[in-house]
């Protein structure tokens, strides 16, 4: 067994120090490295609170193992924008009123922006089929799907609907 | 999404402007600290060992394995509480941890902390407890009729309370009844219980950080349980990831205190969601039969009701909920008279409390699925017989109280009637599958699908009842152009934390408005639940701004030998209204430093007498409900399409934030309607996760259309009511009925008398 293994995260490299291999990437993003932006909130990829990409595919990090990560890259809503500059699709949750308690937030703003990325003229029932993996509790959606759709028309109206714009630095 | 809003013109981050949360940006960048996220080095983790039966005699308890498990710190049972064995927030009757017996699945029996969550769970695991398992008190009825042992020294009754109002042998023409069912919801927040506790050099004292809804009543009943004076116990409010009630009782609180203490390190406890599901208390499964009698053209002559709340093992806030029950039974119309014997008992199923609606829920779906069964019966619409019947201001309540609150009962049905019907197509025609009830999985068909349209109207009362001492405490002080506010207020998501700065920039004309922490370190906000903290903190920060601006203009008079009620705020400015003074309020502050602190209280209430007489409510909200759904009727499924609500909101001070809440309680009320139950079987919880416990997702929820119905009520401080609890209310029983509706539709007849709705209720 390894005294540690490597994560690319947001661009950086993390080593991961005597961890149990059984430990899942939520697990060592939150309490071994930090990334306390992905949440734990059902454990069991049902609520999309810990929604992280891993080489661009989104997944849920309660469900793979960190040690799966190796090799790869993973951005988390830490790695979408640079602290206090947010990205426009965060920026749209903002000003939409799609934020509430916050929980479910961070883990829809990586889906949101994986949809974008994948389907940038995404528009109503297909935002809905895309999100319909994170849970949240408090907005009944509304604001989300707003956000999300104002996001989607800006990029398309400033013409970048193309460009990635994970910020990954 | 249609919202009214006439105003214009204000300046953006006053009252009334749909201003964005100071906490968004932290939030949508994942920099935000919940109670879950806060760590400290030396942290070690703490875990729970729970019952794993409803009902049993503990025999012994080992936990000499625990110890022997390397990592292993502390090992705690009843015997190592300090201080007072039991909490509660009516009565102290639930145990923090079980000593002789375990009333329900979940009860904590024993605690560990560890270096590594891992380690904690197999040190719970070599603890050996003894069981001798006893026969559960399950059936609410069985305890009403005394036919069960006493499963608790305070009995299996936690309250009973009968109404008799006007002639209880008053009848009418035309007779309905029916009994109703609610099963157990689940708040199911996102963020899950965490606290983490740091000691006092010396043992002395403790930290507590969590996520909670009233920081105060934690501190009084974790100090009792710590055997520490309250001042030694000092709460910083933990990012709070939503609520809806689950917060309002002690869940892992003092354990966590404990184990720090004991260890004299800081320790963290984190519930999973497994254990979230037995860690909190949910919304009372109930059982009301109500008989409405009314005159042949429908008007309402008498209700006559019994309800049964299912308490389960402790008393938490059982007696207010039952109260709120019974006291709304007769919904958002006139009744002069009424019978009405309400019950909340004691069984062996998870223990119940708050939640979103308190108690209303529960009683409106029996009173709004009985006013359609008295329209059909009247040969009336749904319509007509709500505004046949519709409360109005100075109309006297089944408890004697006059309705003093601003009541724009009628004025709520008729504009969520006039709002637009949608323009999908029934059982999605136009050839998405996607738009079918259950979706593109290839059952339902569209041929088969049936449109139904179904009402809902509510009253609630909001903030606390029967002489509460409710109050909220706000300190505003002002230095330079900067406002700093501090309450000890739990910002739970609702968005409390916009609506405090916009009170400021509002009286005080200044634009930066700081938050301090939320803590101890000033006196209660009371809690954020009962859709009262816009009305009490608000009326607080609002008081406490005031005199501050008070201070301010005594101030700038005495400089300019001005009578200071000459002077007011306009804009960003001090203004002489009877002259030609205008200063900017930074420069009018000048050097001086104005700091106030305020209480506000809201109008005293009373207890009810054994007849259920008295003016036990502060104030109430109305809202209106309509839901459209399609309904695949030989299978079972239902799709909601869209609901329409107009909603007496008072004043709206952040729209933006009122249509979050609205479209968010909805969330919820369809939640209820068909999708959400703790399914117990025995008094074992079967669907403990969220795969198993169904919660709407986007592809769940419908259009919302929304007007707000504005009609500041002269009691509030800022006009505003309580907007949080009145979506969740009457938007389950408008589902169930548009359920009703459309099995009409396809020749089916069907009372749906219980929530939620399951496939089975429709298609078999």
């Amino acid at each position: 067994m390894p005294e540690f293994y490597e994560l690319q995260i947001n661009g950086s490299a993390h080593d991961v120090h005597d961890a149990w291999l059984g430990e899942s990437l939520l697990y060592v993003l939150r309490e071994r490295l930090g990334f306390t932006g992905t949440k734990s909130a059902c454990e069991e990829g049902e609520c999309g609170s810990c929604s992280v990409l891993v080489d661009d595919v989104l997944v849920c990090a309660c469900l793979a193992l960190a040690g799966s990560a190796t090799g790869k890259t993973v951005t988390t809503v830490e790695g979408l924008a640079a602290t206090g500059t947010p990205s426009d699709v965060q920026q749209a949750f903002v000003t939409a009123g799609a934020v509430q308690c916050g929980f479910c937030t961070p883990g829809l703003i990586v889906a949101a922006h994986a949809l974008l990325t994948e389907s940038p003229e995404a528009t109503g029932q297909e935002i809905r089929e895309a999100l319909s993996g994170n849970v949240c509790r408090c907005t009944g959606y509304g604001r989300i799907l707003e956000a999300v759709a104002a996001a989607a028309r800006a990029r398309l109206a400033a013409g970048a609907g193309s460009i990635d714009d994970r910020g990954e630095t | 999404m249609i919202v009214t809003d006439t105003r214009t013109g204000r300046r953006p981050g006053t009252l009334g402007d749909s201003a964005v949360r100071p906490d968004g940006v932290a939030k949508v960048q994942g920099t935000f600290s919940f109670s879950s996220d806060e760590q400290i080095d030396g942290c070690v983790f703490g875990a729970t060992l729970r019952s794993p039966h409803p009902s049993a005699r503990i025999v012994s308890i080992d936990v000499s394995g625990a110890w022997k498990v390397s990592g292993v710190e502390a090992v705690l049972t009843a015997e190592d509480v300090p201080g007072n064995a039991t909490y509660g927030l009516v009565v102290a009757d639930q145990p923090v941890f079980a000593a002789d017996v375990v009333r329900y699945v979940g009860e904590p029996v024993a605690v560990v902390a560890a270096d590594h969550p891992e380690t904690c769970q197999r040190a719970l695991a070599a603890i050996r407890v003894d069981y001798e398992v006893l026969e559960p008190l399950l059936d609410p009825e069985v305890a009403i009729r005394g036919e069960h042992p006493d499963i608790h020294p305070d009995g299996n009754i936690l309250r009973h309370q009968r109404i008799v109002h006007g002639d209880p042998d008053a009848t009418g023409d035309v007779m309905v009844e029916g009994t109703y069912e609610l099963g157990m919801q689940d708040q199911a927040f996102l963020g899950l219980e965490a606290a983490l506790a740091i000691p006092e050099p010396g043992g002395g004292g403790i930290e507590l950080h969590i996520a909670t809804q009233w920081l105060h009543e934690d501190r009084r009943q974790i100090a009792a349980c710590l055997g520490l004076p309250e001042p030694k116990v000092r709460l910083v409010l933990g990012g709070v990831g939503g609520a809806f009630g689950a917060r309002e009782d002690i869940s892992l609180q003092v354990h966590t205190c404990l184990l720090a203490l004991r260890i004299g390190r800081p320790v963290r406890i984190q519930y999973s969601r497994r254990e979230s599901f037995v860690g909190h208390v949910h919304r009372h499964p109930a059982r009301i039969w109500m008989r409405h009698h009314a005159t042949t053209t429908g008007q309402i002559v008498k209700i006559e009701a019994r309800f049964v709340f299912d308490g389960g093992a402790y008393a938490s806030t059982s007696s207010p909920v039952l109260l709120n029950g019974i006291t709304h039974t007769q919904g958002p119309y006139r009744c002069p008279n009424a019978v009405v014997d309400g019950w909340a008992v004691r069984t062996n199923n998870l223990p119940c409390g708050a939640m979103r609606g308190f108690g209303v829920v529960q009683a409106c779906f029996a009173h709004e699925s009985q006013m359609d069964r008295l329209a059909e019966a009247c040969g009336l619409g749904a319509v007509e017989i709500r505004l046949r019947n519709a409360m109005r201001t100075g109309d006297t309540l089944i408890t004697g109280q006059v309705v003093e609150s601003v009541a724009p009962v009628a004025r709520c049905i008729t504009e969520a009637d006039a709002l637009p019907l949608p323009e999908e197509p029934v059982g999605g025609r136009d050839g998405d599958p996607m738009r079918l009830p259950g979706g593109a999985g290839r059952t339902s068909d569209a041929e088969h699908v049936h449109r139904g349209i179904g009402w809902g109207v509510s009253i609630k009362n909001l903030m606390y009842s029967e002489g509460f001492d409710d109050f909220a405490t706000a300190r505003c002080r002002l230095s330079g152009g900067v406002v700093t506010l501090k309450f000890a207020t739990a910002e739970v998501g609702q968005g409390f934390v916009v609506i405090a700065g916009q009170i400021a920039r509002s009286v005080l004309g200044v634009d930066e408005v700081r938050l301090d922490t939320v803590d101890t370190d000033i006196g209660s906000s009371g809690s954020t639940s009962a859709s009262r903290q816009t009305w009490m903190s608000g009326g607080a920060v609002d008081a406490a701004c005031r005199k501050v601006r008070e201070r301010l203009f005594d101030h700038v008079a005495a400089q300019h030998g001005l009578d200071p009620l000459r002077l007011a705020i306009d804009g960003t400015d001090v203004i002489d209204t009877m002259g030609t003074l205008r200063l900017a309020v930074e420069d009018a502050v000048m050097g001086r430093e104005f700091d106030e602190t305020v209480e506000f209280r809201h109008r005293p209430t009373e207890d009810l007498d054994e007849n259920g007489q008295g003016n036990c409510h502060t104030a109430f909200a109305f809202a209106a409900h309509r839901a459209v759904v399609d309904v695949d009727a030989e299978l079972g499924l239902v799709k909601v399409i869209q609901i329409a609500t107009a909603q007496d909101v008072g004043r709206a001070l952040n729209p933006l934030s009122v249509l979050g809440q609205i479209e968010g309680g909805i969330a919820q009320g369809l939640g209820l309607a068909v999708m959400e139950e703790i399914v117990r079987n025995a008094g074992y919880v079967r669907n403990a996760s969220f795969t198993d416990y169904l919660l709407p997702t986007s592809l769940d929820m419908p259009e919302v259309v929304v007007s707000l119905v504005e009609e500041p009520d002269p009691q509030a401080p800022l006009g505003a009511k309580g907007v949080g609890e009145p979506p969740c209310i009457s938007s389950t029983p408008a589902i169930v009925a548009a359920i009703r509706d459309a099995l009409r539709h396809a020749g089916i007849e069907r009372r749906l008398d219980r929530v939620p709705v399951r496939p089975s209720d429709i298609a078999l």
